[in-house]
């Protein structure tokens, strides 16, 4: 059994008296340390900033042009934080308890908690940083509602949030970058991780410009590299997002956790063709105010327009009258899921269902008219009054709706259809966000650990900042302040030529295949296996067939990839082939880990676990375990189990009818 | 929207690296679908190139959902297409017909080398953030969120601003190479919240130092920055930036 290496006490007292027990690294200490960070999102910008300012020298890499482009940016709905400013009933208990049951009881108490009492200095830091939250008229900050929560508890800047966090934390890491205190690598990717006596001290990077290797030295290594959707194809993730980082880590030892925990979000614009690249996401928020349905009629042709009121079926209202439209994701997309196999979908694919907004225009247009005191409005001016309001909450979704689809929304419903946008599972670490390699530490969506088997919305731009403003501050020094005589690694050292040559052994190995098929003709086929056999529906049958079509794939990948230009050189098509080459490895084990987890849990559904109504079945007695995976070479994976102890909260069947 | 089909050809501009000569290479692309994005179609190009063994074309992207900031692309004359308020990966090929020719070249700015084909070096950005672009407090000094009342109205205009995505499609656009509307954006954002307060004066002289040392040109006040700007940032950020620095020049030390 894997120790989490959870505070003792009681549950709100666990940080608390963490950080009042913890060890520290006094000022002229730290400026002798070195910390690498992996990533600038969220997590690795809030962590890279918050460490440059305690003291410690700081290197951060990332593989775009400039930090600011990390997929963070793209997060639209918001950020949730336990303030209870609007006095509905909101604490740090229900934060919590909501994220404990949303993740359907397979994530930890103890950093479940933490995360939520940090989640309101969050919010205070951002503020000061001057992120332009949504205010109300008052000049207070405004909060909207998000899946899998009866308050208000959710903070955002119109449909661009995380831009705005990011842009926040992006400048905290300039100001450090301008103060000396951190050294950016742009346009630089992470290829292997550094290890002497068991632990982490410094990557190998890739200059993506010159193709140079690089030998980074650092104490302690911080990966806060993202998810690995991507290995769906198509997802909502950024088209440079990848496993790499992470994967790297995996195979000098870092197990890796859940990795079949995939968040397929419910509301994204549906595939249009065999063409497409990537998918784009419609914020969960508009399920706020949009109501999802679908013809009552089976294969029923008609435009939405056209169907009568009486003859729309709201199936989430309908089935989940307790939250309506506003269960959580999993929930949400398997019932879409569920409406379109039957038959019901609507659109030319017929794998897509309506969120519509008629109802919220007339219902806001209503409200300005009583605002204003206008009592003999006609109904066009109320929707035009309403579509105003539409446009303040949701306008830049909608334009993105239309910029896409050439629909407009606010005449016709929007089509929608789930597609794969978040991964729970990541890298296993502790409670002090350390892998099993000591040294070695994963932030934000790169580790495992705080959404369980599902996240709710609103939760990962929380905890991408909790990791790094508030918690590695304080855990990071608890290792470091045993490593103060630690001296930086020379450039010569044997660890590094040795990590150095294994990296551009396979590099060149990679070029000299000079094959016949594309890195995109591989990636698309490893796609299409996970989203047919490992997406939303999973059964064993399908899961052996696609371990052995992945193996099959990665033979021929080896054997028959086909990547232009040379090494030296800036060269996407060897990234992508350097990336595309650990998403094979990766899918196998995501199809290794589904099969090993008999039971259906949150994101994951297994068919063979289900209620007679079709919901998840959870199998407590079997699974009530983080399965950590430890690396044994080729197609082989060692299994290791934290048991997940509930001592605050009792798991039950979770239900949102 | 009506489903075709097309073919185009394309002038796309190739280049080594940054110090090679580039030139124009003229491409046929055959079959494009209405539906597709205009760097699907792009990728679709490179799938024939890397077919055929010739170097696919190298183009910056990332997000493919217009917030990043990463695509760049002149495409006929303007930054990101011809569509208004969009980015170059926002673009549908629905904007063209069968039988259309389409220029593709990179940012052209001195402060922005070309790396390669149509990826240009935008680091010159990051270093005017690292100027000033920002509010100097550490982590940990935060009052509550809601002490601090900011009237809706600064607090919107504030978010206006800040919706700035760096793309620099500003400074393409600008026959001076200007760099303001991407300067004033931060400048105003900040200056427009009462945290910003305290660094006022200086953030709006060191970032125009930057600006210039970086080697952007001055504002003649054409508007085309904001003409292109994808995020339909307004020029009006600009007169606020001219008169943050002035104010600030004329009580400096």
């Amino acid at each position: 059994m894997l120790n989490a290496k959870i505070p003792a006490g009681p549950l709100d007292k666990k940080w608390t008296s963490y950080k009042s027990t913890c060890k520290l690294v006094n000022p002229a200490n730290k400026r002798k340390l070195e910390i690498v960070v992996v990533g600038t999102g969220l997590a690795g910008a809030s962590a890279a900033a918050a460490l440059g300012e305690l003291g410690y020298k700081v290197k951060a890499f990332c593989f775009q042009d400039s930090p600011r482009r990390a997929h963070s940016i793209a997060a639209q709905g918001g950020i949730n934080a336990a303030k209870n400013y609007q006095n509905d009933g909101d604490s740090v208990y229900r934060l919590f308890y909501d994220t404990i049951k949303g993740g359907d009881y397979r994530a930890r108490e103890g950093n479940v908690h933490r995360l939520a009492e940090v989640s309101g200095a969050i919010i205070d830091q951002c503020v000061a940083q001057g992120v332009p939250f949504a205010r109300e008229y008052g000049g207070l900050l405004s909060n909207r509602s998000f899946g899998g929560t009866q308050v208000q508890r959710t903070f955002y800047a119109a449909g661009q949030t995380g831009q705005q966090l990011l842009l926040g934390a992006y400048s905290a890491l300039e100001r450090q970058v301008a103060l000396g205190n951190v050294t950016m690598y742009n346009r630089h990717e992470m290829l292997d991780v550094v290890v002497v006596d068991g632990k982490a001290r410094g990557i190998i990077a890739r200059d993506l410009v010159s193709g140079k290797l690089e030998r980074h030295f650092g104490h302690a290594v911080l990966l806060c590299s993202g998810g690995y959707g991507n290995v769906f194809y198509l997802s909502t993730n950024a088209m440079g997002s990848n496993v790499t980082a992470a994967w790297k880590a995996h195979r000098k030892g870092a197990f890796f956790g859940n990795p079949c925990f995939t968040q397929i979000h419910p509301t994204c614009i549906p595939v249009s063709g065999d063409h497409q690249s990537k998918l784009t996401l419609m914020s969960e928020s508009l399920r706020n105010d949009g109501r999802i349905w679908v013809p009552k009629k089976q294969n029923d042709a008609r435009k939405a327009a056209d169907i009568p009121e009486e003859e729309r079926d709201y199936y989430l209202e309908r089935r989940y009258p307790a939250f309506g439209n506003l269960v959580p994701r999993d929930v949400a997309s398997r019932a879409a899921k569920e409406r379109c196999d039957a038959g019901y979908g609507v659109g030319s694919s017929k794998q897509a269902v309506f969120l519509d907004y008629a109802d919220a225009i007339k219902r806001y247009g209503k409200i300005e008219a009583g605002k204003k005191g206008l009592d003999h409005v006609s109904e066009d001016e109320i929707i035009a009054m309403g579509k105003e309001v539409v446009k303040e909450k949701y306008g830049n979704l909608f334009d993105m709706y239309e910029k896409i689809t050439g629909e407009n929304p606010y005449e016709t419903p929007m089509r929608i259809y789930p597609a794969v946008h978040y991964t729970m599972g990541g890298l296993w670490v502790d409670y002090e966000l350390m892998t099993n390699v000591p040294g070695l530490y994963a932030l934000g969506e790169a580790n495992f650990s705080d959404h369980g088997a599902n996240r709710l919305g609103a939760s990962a731009l929380m905890q991408g900042l909790a990791d790094g403003y508030f918690v590695i501050p304080y855990t990071l020094g608890n290792y470091l302040a045993d490593d103060i005589h630690t001296k930086p690694l020379p450039q010569d050292h044997p660890a590094f030529v040795e990590a150095e040559k294994a990296v551009a052994d396979r590099i060149q190995q990679l070029m000299s295949i000079k094959g016949t098929k594309t890195v995109e003709s591989f990636h698309k086929r490893l796609g299409k296996i996970m989203w047919d056999k490992c997406g939303m529906a999973r059964s064993e049958e399908g899961l052996k067939q696609a371990i052995a079509e992945i193996q099959q794939l990665k033979k021929e990948f080896w054997s028959d990839v086909k990547i232009p230009g040379e090494i030296n050189e800036l060269n996407p098509e060897l990234d992508k082939a350097n990336r595309v080459a650990d998403f094979i490895e990766l899918g196998e084990l995501m199809c290794v880990d589904a099969l090993n987890r008999n039971e259906s849990c949150g994101g994951h559904f297994r068919e063979e676990s289900q209620t007679p109504e079709g919901e998840a079945l959870r199998d407590d007695a079997n699974y009530m375990y983080v399965a950590a995976w430890e690396y044994k070479g080729d197609h082989q994976w060692t299994l290791h189990k934290e048991a997940l102890e509930y001592e605050v909260v009792k798991p039950s069947q979770r239900s949102y009818k | 929207m009506e489903h075709y089909n097309m073919n185009l050809n394309l002038k796309v501009w190739r280049q080594r690296n940054t110090q090679a000569k580039g030139s124009f290479e003229t491409y046929q692309v055959k079959n494009i679908s209405s539906e597709m994005s205009f760097l699907e179609m792009i990728d679709v190009l490179n799938e024939e190139l890397i077919a055929e063994g010739k170097d696919p074309i190298a183009f910056d992207h990332d997000c493919r959902e217009g917030i990043c900031g990463m695509c760049s692309l002149y495409i006929d004359g303007r930054p990101h297409g011809p569509w208004e308020q969009n980015t170059t990966c926002q673009l549908h090929m629905r904007a063209y017909k069968d039988g259309d020719t389409i220029t593709i070249e990179p940012w052209r700015a001195g402060a922005f080398p070309v790396l390669k084909d149509l990826m240009v070096d935008r680091s010159a950005f990051d270093r005017i953030i690292q100027a000033g672009g920002f509010i100097s407090v550490n982590t940990g000094n935060a009052v509550d969120a809601n002490a601090l009342p900011i009237e809706k109205d600064k607090a919107d205009a504030s978010f206006a601003a800040a919706a700035c995505i760096g793309c620099g499609a500003c400074v393409a656009a600008c026959k001076n190479s200007s760099a303001m509307l991407f300067t004033s954006a931060k400048v105003t954002q900040l200056a427009l919240l009462p945290q910003g307060a305290p660094e006022r004066k200086s953030r709006a002289l060191n970032m125009i130092a930057q600006m210039d040392k970086e080697g952007f040109g001055a504002c003649t006040n054409t508007g085309a920055c904001e003409a292109v700007c994808p995020k339909g940032i307004s020029l009006t950020n600009i007169a606020r930036l001219n008169q943050e620095y002035l104010g600030a020049a004329l009580t400096a030390n």
